[in-house]
């Protein structure tokens, strides 16, 4: 009875049409031919990007390092195949704005052939700080999206003494299922990498969430699981957006994470599957990072699939090995259809944040025919950070992002809920991205304004000191004049 | 005899605090408004005359006597505009306000001479150079007062657009659909 009154265990979220079921079924696909060229972004992750370390017209092997990571938070970058470095300079980044940016352009050379790796025989027997080290060298960043380098994540992990690691097998957005397919293809070698990151955080035991539309997902990590007592494989409603850390922390801990604080303040961290799939190959066989499986859906793909491609491969390549039509693409996605980034075109290449390239049809997109705010507050209840969708868009319509700042624009997480739950069409994510963006150019104007004012002061002060100086030497040769006079006109009087 | 001490000491008390008041009115006067020096600190300082007063202070003054309006300042956008209005407790409109655009100066280095006369006329040091060498813009430190710009003499110096890169770019207002004003019952459904 007393449970009627206890906080319900998720909030809002919606039951989107799942469109898995074209490639749900089919295995990982790893006969992607090699592509001619692969374009390869230096910032794939979280922070500063990756500092190049070859020349144009270098024969590089697959695996080693192209680019090193520089400052505290950023990732290296690796040759995904063999071949030749043909350029480094500015290419369209898989990005809505296709804004150029640095990347590095393999030549490959079909053979494929490996750079020595360096490999443990238990390692178990690692220093705890050895595995985020060798983590952090694989260039191994969040794979469920997010692109946070992994190794900071571990380190920050041991550092607050986190007890709980919590590994995200929910894809909760539509079409994707390349975390379904690696979780029933590869179950044992996630599991290892869970246990993995578990000794490199010094974490007590891994709860692998995964929702129960992927029952064979379940079942196979369940059986994964079954010899090692201090992982769990838990089953978790399917509900949108499941996988934000949040929402799932409160899940399947019970605990709230406080405004503005890391997950790993209350003791739960979380990775993702790709994530511990990518560590097992990084400290088992000392593999970098260098491609990751794709899901490539949408009514416009003629061959939906799950397809494991090497970073840098060019999205109309794939696009070509999948079949697509190009007629009926009325929009390409990168990532999921709730979350994922519209792209202007396909002549972009594929980084470690693409978990999905969807190619919709029109009858797929939403009609965007806006109408009147009717104030049925669906958004309201839909919305996962418990923010009031409507009100602050209104605010942001007439530009008063500080009222939208004050109903909590700062707590949007972007999760599309309340523009896919809006019956009249209102753009309500499209406004708060907007308004989040424009709060940011506010915030450096506003750094920049109070940057400027010291720099006045400074030269302010500067120039009255120079002028100070000058009148002090003025004075003194004044003095040093009237001396001379004086010493002279005493000579003359001697005489 | 109630009604008497009341109106006895309440009167008593009137004059007093009066007496205080006017003392503190005549030792503790203040020359400028206070609200001036709060302007004058909200707006950028570059004395850049856009706004059609001869610098930041006339422009505060005009701000706090209520003859400009908060949207008066063309660097400071709309951002300004919301903290002037929330200084002065105004009503605000800024669906029509145009947002500046950013410039910074740029060196063409093909007619740089090195004269040095732009890095000492500029207010925020964003120049470097040195004697018949090229000079240089630090472009974060760069306000657009377009001081160099008016000293150069072989036209090097010119303001250009902030370039649009991945680290600066935003997602664009969605599109405004005319939408009936909200509370005024016409768009309710019954």
């Amino acid at each position: 009875m007393l449970s009627f009154f206890k906080k319900p265990r998720f909030r809002g979220g919606v039951h989107a049409e799942e469109h898995k079921t074209a490639t749900a079924a089919l295995p990982i696909a790893d006969n992607f031919p090699l592509p001619k060229k692969l374009y390869i972004p230096l910032q794939q992750h979280v922070g500063k990007p990756a500092e190049p370390l070859i020349m144009v017209g270098e024969k590089v092997l697959k695996g080693q390092l192209l680019a090193y990571s520089q400052g505290l938070i950023s990732a290296p970058v690796h040759a995904p195949s063999s071949g030749v470095i043909v350029d480094v300079n500015d290419y369209p980044a898989p990005h809505p704005s296709a804004l150029p940016i640095r990347m590095i352009v393999l030549e490959t050379d079909g053979k494929d052939e490996w750079v020595k790796t360096q490999t443990v025989d238990d390692p178990f027997q690692l220093n705890p700080e050895e595995i985020s080290l060798r983590v952090g060298a694989a260039g191994i960043v969040g794979l469920g999206g997010a692109t946070f380098p992994t190794a900071v994540k571990l380190n920050m992990g041991r550092e607050n003494h986190v007890d709980t690691l919590i590994i995200n097998g929910s894809e909760c957005e539509p079409y994707l299922c390349c975390d379904d397919r690696l979780m029933q293809e590869r179950a044992e070698q996630i599991i290892d990498g869970v246990r993995l990151m578990l000794h490199g955080m010094e974490s007590e035991y891994a709860v692998v969430a995964i929702e129960d539309n992927k029952p064979q997902a379940y079942l196979a990590m369940l059986a994964a699981a079954e010899p090692y007592p201090t992982v769990s494989v838990i089953q978790i409603p399917t509900r949108y957006p499941m996988g934000w850390d949040r929402q799932l922390i409160g899940y399947v801990t019970g605990k709230e994470v406080p405004v503005g604080c890391r997950s790993s303040e209350v003791g739960v961290t979380i990775h993702n599957v790709g994530t511990a799939y990518a560590v097992h190959k990084a400290i088992r066989y000392g593999q970098p990072l260098l491609g990751r499986v794709v899901t490539v859906a949408g009514g416009a793909v003629k061959r939906p699939m799950n397809v494991e491609v090497p970073f840098g491969t060019l999205i109309s390549e794939l696009f070509e090995f999948c079949e697509v039509d190009k007629e009926q693409t009325a929009r390409i996605i990168m990532g999921g259809p709730m979350m994922g980034d519209s792209l202007p075109h396909v002549g972009l290449p594929t980084v470690k944040a693409t978990s999905g390239i969807l190619a919709l049809t029109q009858s797929e997109l939403k009609n965007t025919d806006e109408q009147p705010c009717i104030r049925c507050a669906s958004c309201v209840s839909v919305c996962p950070a418990g923010l009031r969708p409507l009100d602050m868009a209104n605010n942001i319509r007439i530009n008063q992002l500080d009222a939208a700042v004050d109903l909590g624009l700062k707590d949007c997480i972007s999760c599309g809920c309340c523009s896919y739950i809006c019956p009249s069409n209102i753009p309500l994510v499209q406004y708060f991205k907007y308004a989040s963006g424009e709060v940011m150019a506010r915030q450096q104007a506003q750094h920049k304004s109070e940057q400027t004012k010291r720099l006045i002061d400074a030269r302010n002060a500067r120039m009255e000191r120079i002028a100070q100086q000058q009148r002090e030497d003025e004075l003194a040769r004044i003095a040093a004049k009237a001396e001379r006079e004086r010493l002279k006109a005493e000579q003359e009087a001697l005489v | 005899m109630y009604v008497l001490s009341a109106i006895v000491s309440l009167t008593l008390l009137g004059l007093f605090l009066g007496l205080l008041l006017g003392i503190a009115g005549k030792y503790l006067k203040v020359e400028s408004s206070p609200i001036v020096d709060e302007l004058e600190a909200l707006l950028p300082g570059s004395q850049c005359g856009q706004c059609g007063f001869p610098g930041c202070r006339p422009a505060a003054e005009a701000l706090a006597d209520g003859n400009a309006p908060a949207t008066m300042c063309p660097p400071g956008g709309s951002a300004l505009a919301e903290q002037i209005a929330a200084l002065l407790g105004l009503d605000l409109d800024l669906s029509d306000v145009k947002e500046p655009e950013l410039l910074v100066a740029r060196v063409s280095e093909d007619t740089c001479t090195g004269c040095t006369r732009c890095f000492k006329v500029c207010p925020t040091d964003a120049i470097v150079g040195a004697p018949k060498q090229i000079h240089a813009v630090v472009a974060d430190a760069c306000i657009a007062c377009k001081k160099c710009v008016e000293v150069c003499p072989t036209e090097c110096l010119q303001m250009h657009p902030i370039e649009v890169t991945l680290r600066n770019w935003r997602w664009a207002k969605p599109l405004n659909v005319p939408v009936q004003p909200m509370g005024t019952g016409s768009n309710a459904i019954c």
